[in-house]
């Protein structure tokens, strides 16, 4: 059998088989419209992603290590924070789901491709021009963009400097990316899935995915409509958020949380569909309750359009508007619960092992509900008086991004990766990097909590000497992690060229479904000819 | 080295410190190091006993679920031969534990909307303070006095730059703190000059944003004298994390006497001011002054060296516009350059003040220029407008 | 094979409707604001005179004036508080005086507090209706005549009307 050269992930250029026509070299991966190198180039654009957003957040560890100034001015501390925000959630948690949907959509609804695959390769490669442009402005005279990854306006218009037409560029072009990749993402699940696979038959990973792409094309032009706000209000005389042209500051808020809210959700429920598919295969025991896992994101969806406000409590809105939100807010813990107690409920009584994915999923499930917990406090208007930009908010989205969302990808990977590249990664140091990985994130994390609530504000700088033991622990937990993700290019590498055992068809004990019923690695061009889904 | 050496000895410490915050914190709570305060007012009080109160239930609710859990982990698992169960749904058991979050919910919603309603009351205020925030000071005008004044961070540069040992209240000292007495229901309009901050004080739970044009309002009742820190909560440009905000809070008798005595000197700088504009200082008065002036307010963008941020703050070593033209240089200082963060400094700084800076300018850092800038210069412009 | 065609139309019309509502959220924000009262937001054309006056209770309105830093006008309020029964109706002035040697034109940005009241705060006639334009060195009073709305609930008491003055002259806006 030759399926061992004729991998998708194959990175060998030298040999292919003659049943898999691949392009060979450079231009095999620019013309490319297969999904599976698709999908590839989206994982390690979001891998390199994520390694240069870690390193800004580095340099704000670093210096907030102690207190004073020690290693950056103030000014390009801010760039720091804002430049780690936007990389972070467009470049390596947006582009990871993207790279996860394409590798496995096609797969899990026995597709042969996604639907269109043409302006799939084009939504790719949108994203290095848009990520060169975002950081080439940190090189520039006057830095990049400063005025966090929420761009306030007059910060980011009146106040800015000229990297604002940058970055507003930038943000259009990835947000084209992220609709082209959502409409492909929708038409494929439309319209290409196999006889027999009926809407409630397709795996979570899907459903999720088809209700994030509608959220996507809901909310990606409301952002682009916002950053064209920016950018005339700064270069074209416009007044939408300058209160002297009859503007208001406050709508910029508005608008920017109306795409920011779902937004949030963009990068989560993507990851529920993942431990939805990871769990029920370690516990060797169907998903509980399927339906109201699907009806449970779709609420989730819904709610996330009215509930944009509760980011901005402080701004001063009636008291009938304020406990509006309130109410939404909370009402959002009641789907997020039913997820989570469904997935206790897989586990319950079924037969589990704890392969490195499974460790993942499991610590995603108890450290998302943590965040999800801190949420549940933030929407308690009084007290989110007290919380609002402080690090007690920085604690709480980094427990639902990082041990969210990242978490949920990496476990994905985990999971994925023996289908991709037909060999099993190594599981000690999977082990390994999963007990690293834990160990830090929480030393990282869960401090922030207390440094928040006694009233350290984010986005400083530079702080009072009461915080000083507490952010030094933090910076070593940062540092920690940070370390601890090159077990996992390590483990990658190693599986992309091809050392380790190799992995079986249906790879997992407990595997269900059409992915694990094509070789390991997948040919190149798998589904050509529809399977009947009983 | 000695401070490194320190704080490696807080990090070793820590395993220890941490696990006595996991089992400690709930129990003592009062620990404001690593909680919130419980404040100064009775809606702080309300506040902080809302927090706690959702802190525990979501301890209890995370307790319930981790236990479930970590039970399944342990017992349900192949190693211990447990054979797996195919059941993959029940309509009952899912319909529960849809309604019992959101019973749980109904019962945190009632006392937080009653909070809420509190905080917003609007009946009669007894004082009224217009804060201003502005790149990166806050501005305190008492509606019922003629007092105003600009209130800054007090923490020297050096302490910052690491080159001078931190004090106790490193960052969270102002010149000026807001002066308020207690037992009075206060009104704060709460408004900005140029990009959004976001007024704090923890102790009196207020939080509110100062937009530029807008104004917002919030009121306190504080009925213990202390002095309450809190710093700026939005995200305002460079020097965010450098405008704390302090609130000095008296007895109404001792409120009385200092506002009288704020009265009579504003009063008498003004008279001052008059009497310097008639005199002509020396180039060493003036440097001496100038250099204090601008480092207190200047150094912070311009840097002490004089060479600015390159791209985002123009230097002022070698600028023409320190070395050249006289009068321009006096006018930016005085009104500032619109929509950047050079502001007018007419009215943060005496004409004294004014004359010192703008002279200590155009001859540091190699700028030589000899030139003297009087008090009486700088009240010309002052009074000759923009 | 399905055709995609008709699929892709539909979500790319869904993109550009949602781009149009981004700014469409702009008027209705306001209309929001107006109702709602975020930022003490009030009509900012004139209101019908009051129908009748409530004379059992008195409303202490303030009055706050600031300007940017791009304006070379001195703005001040004739008197800085004045009570008044809801829909009784009062004129007040606001003093300008451009301390400059240049023709400019202000625009004054009128915001109410509490928020809540500000829908009540109805103004017959305002300064801040349209630009305001001034020689070099040219002083002016500028009315605003308004009325609480009766209507107002009754636990407002005291009610502040703030003006921001901004330089609206052409060359200098949009810099």
């Amino acid at each position: 059998m030759s399926t061992e050269n004729s991998s998708a992930l194959d990175i060998n250029d030298g040999h292919h088989d003659d049943h898999d026509h691949k392009p060979k070299g450079i231009t095999r991966w620019l013309y490319t419209t297969n999904h599976k190198d698709i999908g590839t180039l989206y994982l390690l654009f979001a891998l390199l992603m994520l390694f240069i957003g870690g390193s800004l957040a580095m340099v704000i560890r670093a210096e907030l290590f102690q207190p004073g100034l020690q290693f950056v001015d103030p000014h390009f501390f801010n760039q720091m924070t804002t430049v780690h925000g936007l990389v972070m959630v467009f470049g390596a948690i947006m582009p990871a789901f993207v790279g996860l949907a394409n590798w496995m959509v096609p797969m899990m609804i026995g597709a042969p491709d996604m639907a269109l695959p043409r302006m799939n390769n084009w939504s790719f490669w949108i994203l290095p021009f848009s990520f060169f442009i975002l950081l080439s402005t940190l090189f520039m005279e006057g830095g990049g963009p400063a005025a966090g990854w929420t761009f306030y306006a007059p910060l980011s218009t009146t106040y800015s400097n000229d990297s604002t037409a940058f970055f507003v560029f930038s943000v259009h072009l990835l947000g084209i990316s992220s609709i082209m990749g959502a409409m492909n993402v929708i038409v494929t699940i439309f319209n290409l899935r196999a006889p027999g696979m009926t809407w409630m038959k397709m795996p979570l990973f899907v459903w999720t995915w088809l209700i994030t792409a509608f959220l996507l094309i809901a909310v990606m032009p409301v952002l682009a409509g916002t950053v064209t706000m920016v950018l005339t209000d700064k270069y074209f005389g416009t007044s939408f958020f300058n209160a002297a042209g009859g503007g208001d500051p406050v709508l910029f808020q508005h608008i920017f949380w109306f795409f920011g809210h779902p937004e949030v959700y963009i990068m989560i429920l993507p990851a529920f569909g993942i431990v939805s598919s990871i769990i029920p295969t370690f516990a060797r025991k169907p998903l509980f309750g399927y339906e109201s896992m699907v009806i449970a994101t779709a609420s989730i969806a819904f709610l996330s359009f009215i509930v944009w406000a509760h980011h901005m409590f402080t701004t001063g809105m009636p008291v009938a508007a304020e406990l509006f939100f309130m109410y939404t807010t909370m009402l959002i813990a009641v789907p997020t619960g039913v997820k989570v107690f469904n997935w206790v409920a897989t586990m319950w009584r079924g037969s589990m092992t704890f392969e490195t994915p499974m460790m993942f999923a499991v610590a995603f499930i108890v450290l998302f509900t943590i965040g999800g917990l801190s949420g549940l406090m933030l929407a308690i208007i009084p007290a989110d008086f007290q919380y609002q930009d402080t690090y007690f908010v920085v604690a709480h989205f980094h427990y639902v991004l990082v041990t969210g969302a990242l978490f949920g990808i990496i476990s994905g990977v985990y999971f994925w990766i023996p289908k991709w590249t037909g060999v099993m990664y190594s599981e000690r140091l999977g082990q390994w990097h999963f007990w690293c990985s834990l160990i830090s994130v929480n030393m990282l994390f869960f401090p922030m909590h207390f440094v928040g609530l006694a009233g350290m504000p984010r986005r400083i700088p530079d702080y009072a000497l009461q915080f000083a033991d507490m952010n030094a622990f933090i910076s070593i937990g940062g540092a920690l992690f940070g370390l601890s993700q090159l077990i996992f290019v390590w483990c990658v590498v190693r599986c992309m060229r091809r050392k380790g055992e190799k992995a079986s068809t249906q790879v997992w004990e407990g595997a269900h479904g059409l992915e694990w019923e094509i070789p390991s690695p997948a040919p190149y061009h798998t589904f050509q000819t529809p399977p009947n889904v009983k | 080295m000695k401070r490194y050496l320190s704080s490696l000895r807080c990090v070793a410490n820590y395993p220890v410190l941490m696990w006595m915050l996991f089992i400690s914190t709930p129990l003592q709570a009062q620990t404001e190091k690593y909680n919130m305060t419980r404040g100064a007012t009775d809606i702080s009080h309300q506040v902080y006993d809302l927090h706690m109160a959702i802190f525990y239930i979501c301890c209890v609710i995370g307790a319930i679920v981790f236990a479930l859990m970590f039970w399944s982990i342990i017992y349900h698992r192949k190693s211990k031969g447990a054979k797996a169960e195919q059941f993959h749904g029940s309509l009952k058991i899912e319909l529960l534990w849809t309604a019992i979050p959101a019973v749980i919910l109904v019962v945190m919603a009632i006392p937080a909307s009653k909070t809420l309603i509190a905080m917003e009351d609007a009946s009669k205020a007894d004082l009224t303070v217009l804060v201003t925030g502005s790149q990166w000071k806050w501005h305190y005008k008492y509606m019922e006095y003629p007092i105003e004044y600009y209130s800054m961070l007090a923490t020297p540069r050096d302490q910052i730059d690491n080159l001078a040992e931190k004090t106790e209240l490193y960052l969270r000292d102002v010149d000026k703190p807001l002066v308020l007495p207690t037992g009075k229901k206060i009104r704060f309009l709460v408004t900005a000059d140029d990009v959004i901050h976001a007024w704090w004080v923890p102790a009196f739970a207020i939080k509110k944003d100062a937009n530029p044009g807008f104004i917002n309002e919030t009121w306190t009742k504080v009925d213990k004298p202390g002095i309450y820190r809190g710093q700026c909560a939005e995200l305002c440009g460079k020097d965010h994390g450098f405008m704390p905000v302090v609130v000095d809070v008296r007895t109404p008798e001792e409120f009385d006497r200092w506002a009288a005595e704020q009265v009579e000197l504003q009063a008498q700088a003004k008279a001052e001011a008059e009497k310097a504009a008639q005199q002509t200082q020396s180039m060493e008065e003036l440097m001496a002054l100038g250099e204090k002036t601008y480092e207190s307010h200047c150094a912070m963008c311009h840097q002490i060296s004089g060479e600015g941020l390159p791209g985002a703050i123009p230097a002022l070593k070698g600028s023409a516009m320190v070395t050249q033209d006289i009068s321009a240089h006096i006018h930016i200082v005085v009104y500032g350059k619109p929509a950047t963060a050079m502001q007018a400094f007419a009215k943060q700084l005496t004409t004294s003040e004014l004359a010192a800076v703008i002279t200590y300018e155009r001859n540091a850092w190699g700028n030589n220029t000899g030139d003297l800038v009087q008090v009486a210069d700088v009240a010309a412009a002052i009074e000759a407008g923009e | 094979m399905v055709s995609h065609r008709l699929l892709v139309r539909k979500l790319v019309l869904i993109c550009i409707a949602m781009f149009g509502f981004g700014f469409a959220l702009v008027p209705l924000y306001d209309v929001f604001c107006r109702y709602t009262g975020i930022n003490g937001k009030t009509e900012n054309t004139a209101a019908p005179a009051s129908r009748r006056i409530d004379e059992s209770r008195d409303i202490s309105v303030e009055f706050l004036a600031n300007r940017d830093a791009g304006i070379p006008w001195s703005f001040a309020p004739e008197i800085t508080r004045i009570s008044v029964h809801p829909g009784q109706v009062k004129i007040v002035n606001f003093l300008v005086e451009n301390l400059s040697g240049a023709a400019t034109i202000g625009r004054a940005v009128p915001s109410v507090s509490p928020g809540e009241a500000a829908r009540y705060f109805k103004k017959i006639e305002c300064f801040c209706f349209v630009e305001q334009p001034l020689d070099a060195h040219q002083a002016k009073a500028m009315p605003v005549q308004f009325y609480i709305d009766p209507d107002l609930p009754s636990h407002f008491t005291t009610i502040t009307l703030s003006y921001r003055l901004y330089n609206n002259t052409p060359q200098t806006v949009g810099r």
